[in-house]
This record gives C-alpha cells, sequence and structure tokens, in this order.
C-alpha cells in the first residue's frame, strides 16, 4: 500500500475513533491513545535524544490532548491538531529539562560527591531504607501516596498525578510537603537521639 | 520514563471517560461574543451619546476612517484570541489586528498634525485626557474578565498571545466607544493617552494570562 493512502487511512480512522471518544466512548478512546503513542513518540524524537526525557514528554502530551480533547474540532483533521500539541509540549517540556540541566545538579551526583559518603555503601542504603519506612508511615496517606509513586515506584509526575486524580500542579505541592514533613520527621529523630 | 508507565497512564486516562462536547468554531464564538458587547455598547451609546455631534464629526472622512480602524482592530484581535486559543490554529493570527491598530495610529496622528504638537483646537476640551485613559481602562477590563470566561474554556496551551490579543480588542472597543462620547478631534496627547491606556490593558492581561491557561 502507498504511504500516503497508510497516512490516509489512519488519519480516518483517528477522526472515527476521536469523534467517538469526545461521546464518552472508552473503548475507542483507549485505542485511539494507543494508536497515537507511536506517532507522538516519533515526533518527540526528532528534537529530543533522551529516551527518559522523550518518554516523559510523550505521557504528558497524552495527558494534555486529554485536558483539551473538546478544542479538535470533529469537521477538521486531526493530525495536525495532534501534531501541534505535541510540538507545543514537547518543546516546552525539552526547553524546560535543559532549564534545570543547567541550573540543578542530579540526585545521584549530590550524594556521590558531596552529602554522605556512606550512601555510597550497600550496608548504609540498607540502614537508610529501615531507618525511612516507619517515618514514610508517619506521612498524610496523601502525601505518603504520592513520595511512593514517584521516588519509589518510578512513575512519571504526570501519571502519578492522574492516578491519584491530582492535577500535575496539585501533586507537586503534595510532594513538596511530603518532602518537608520527612525532613521535620528526620530531624525529629536526631533530637530524640535515633 | 517507561513504555509500561505510558500503558499504565492510557488505561487510567480511558477509564471512567466522560463524554465532551466540542466547541464551535473560533469565528462564530467570536462572533457571538461581538454580538453580545454590540448589544450592550449599543443600548449605553443611545441612552447617553449625542449622536447629532458624533455624525457630525465623522462626516468627515479622517474621522470616519479612523473610528473605522478603531472597530476593525477590536474586531480582528478578538476573532484572533479565539483562534489563538486552539492547539491546531495559526499562529499567524496574532499579526492580524496589527494592519488597522496602524491604520488607527495613521489617521489618529494625521489629526495631531493638524494642530501641530499643541493641544488642540481652543476650548472645551483641556483636561479631558484623564477621562478618555479611566474610560478606556475602566470599561476594558471587566469586558477582559467577560471575553476571558469564554476563551479559558480552550484551555490555551499557550496563554500570552490568546491574552495580549484579547486586550486589544476590548481595549480597541472601548476606544471606539469613546468616540461617541468625545466630542472634539484627537490631539498628539489624547492620542498618546489612548495607546498608554491600550497599552496599560494589554500589560494587565499579560500578567493575568495564567486565568486562561487554567481552563474552565
Amino acid at each position: 500500500m502507498a504511504p500516503e493512502t497508510q497516512l490516509q487511512l489512519q488519519e480516518a480512522s483517528w477522526v472515527v475513533l476521536m469523534r467517538a471518544a469526545q461521546g464518552g466512548d472508552a473503548r475507542s478512546y483507549d485505542q485511539l491513545l494507543r494508536s497515537v503513542s507511536p506517532f507522538i513518540r516519533n515526533l518527540v524524537r526528532r528534537y529530543c535524544r533522551d529516551p527518559d526525557l522523550a518518554e516523559d514528554v510523550v505521557q504528558d502530551v497524552l495527558l494534555t490532548v486529554h485536558r483539551v480533547r473538546h478544542t479538535w474540532d470533529p469537521q477538521r483533521p486531526f493530525s495536525p491538531w495532534l501534531a501541534s500539541i505535541a510540538a507545543r509540549r514537547g518543546i516546552d517540556r525539552i526547553r524546560r529539562a535543559s532549564r534545570v540541566a543547567r541550573h540543578e545538579v542530579s540526585d545521584e551526583i549530590a550524594i556521590e560527591t558531596f552529602a554522605a559518603p556512606a550512601a555510597n555503601n550497600e550496608s548504609g542504603a540498607l540502614h537508610a531504607a529501615e531507618t525511612i519506612a516507619p517515618l514514610l508511615a508517619a506521612l498524610p496517606e496523601r502525601q505518603r501516596r504520592a513520595l511512593e509513586a514517584v521516588k519509589i515506584r518510578g512513575l512519571s509526575v504526570a501519571q502519578a498525578a492522574s492516578e491519584s486524580g491530582q492535577s500535575v500542579a496539585a501533586l507537586k505541592v503534595t510532594m513538596h510537603r511530603a518532602v518537608k514533613a520527612l525532613r521535620n520527621l528526620v530531624g525529629a529523630d536526631k533530637d530524640g537521639g535515633v | 520514563m517507561e513504555k509500561g508507565n505510558t500503558e499504565q497512564l492510557i488505561e487510567s486516562l480511558s477509564r471512567g471517560l466522560a463524554p465532551v462536547r466540542p466547541l464551535l468554531p473560533p469565528a462564530r464564538r467570536a462572533l457571538l461574543w461581538l454580538g453580545a458587547v454590540a448589544l450592550l455598547f449599543g443600548v449605553i451609546v443611545l441612552s447617553f451619546a449625542d449622536l447629532a455631534a458624533f455624525a457630525a464629526r465623522f462626516a468627515a472622512p479622517r474621522m470616519a476612517l479612523e473610528a473605522a480602524a478603531i472597530l476593525l482592530t477590536g474586531i480582528t484581535a478578538v476573532i484572533a484570541a479565539f483562534h489563538l486559543s486552539l492547539p491546531d490554529r495559526s499562529t499567524l493570527w496574532r499579526y492580524a489586528p496589527l494592519p488597522p491598530l496602524a491604520l488607527w495610529i495613521a489617521t489618529s496622528g494625521l489629526g495631531c498634525l493638524q494642530y501641530g504638537l499643541g493641544l488642540g483646537p481652543p476650548g472645551d476640551r483641556t483636561g479631558d485626557s484623564p477621562h478618555c485613559f479611566a474610560f478606556i481602562v475602566g470599561v476594558s477590563v471587566p469586558l477582559t474578565v467577560l471575553l476571558y470566561a469564554v476563551l479559558r474554556r480552550a484551555r490555551p496551551l499557550d496563554p500570552l498571545p490568546v491574552a495580549l490579543t484579547a486586550a486589544l480588542g476590548v481595549a480597541a472597543l472601548a476606544a471606539f466607544v469613546l468616540q461617541f462620547f468625545h466630542h472634539f478631534d484627537v490631539t498628539a496627547i489624547d492620542l498618546v493617552v489612548h495607546m498608554a491606556a491600550v497599552l496599560c490593558v494589554v500589560a494587565i492581561a499579560g500578567a493575568s494570562r495564567r486565568v486562561l491557561a487554567a481552563g474552565g
């Protein structure tokens, strides 16, 4: 089949699925998001070589598509709408990531180089895990779940936000509060001679 | 992040999907909003303006052209804001209000040249500029709130151009209505004051652009 025909068929199928999704058909929506993910991934990888960051951007684009799905006009083509969201979100995220990279040091480097030599030591890490578990348990459930989702289970912030039914901004605030509460708990433990 | 996480995300997004009503085309939404505002302004003008004085003033082609340019700036900027609020519309819409804006400045500037750099014709107008400023800003701010209420439904991905064109639109519409109560030619000072008021409205809207992105 000629590539043009294949693209036309793909576009026609996306239009049908998106119309059904706007009407609330969850199965069509699931099918649509699975079908567009490789298209988004290809677009994003054109200007983002880091596969982790690229996958994060793909997830961000999917979340944005979900948030603004009412802005697609069923009388217009679907691909340009999707490509425009992918380009804008992708460029935003990559700019943000490079800004962060310019101004921040990643945790692993910080721990290895500056903070705690014991953190490079396996027994030290085990001890840290034993120490952190009761502290995590002492956090309010919402904060504990946010930290566990992102820092332990390795979900992206976007995915953890979706899973918990919060906005990305709200999840970031919850995580910030959780880290602050943990810091206070660690301080209290030290004061208490633990 | 891993692809497995993306699969989980898709599942969580699809679960319990709510139906949505697609937005009307942007030009139609803009015209509906402009129609409602025209109705409001029509009532105000018919109730309070001296229409005979307005007609006499705008019999001169330059004055008529100036008023048309101001109105056109307002209409094109509002239509542009509705287009820019959507992800798949051309970003060139941000330049659409510039030609009528240039015509507005040029025709007002021509009027100023008639009086040199002076304060304009003698008589009844000294000290009116602060009122013009207050009128444009005072009318534009509530109009901006009304326009934002409609525009934010699109949850614009890039809210700054939407905010700026929306603000230019409402400020130009306010300046157009001002023409019905401005019974004298525009002088250099008036032009500067009108433009300062427009810039003030645009700056306020630009600073509050995050309201648009939050969605409604």
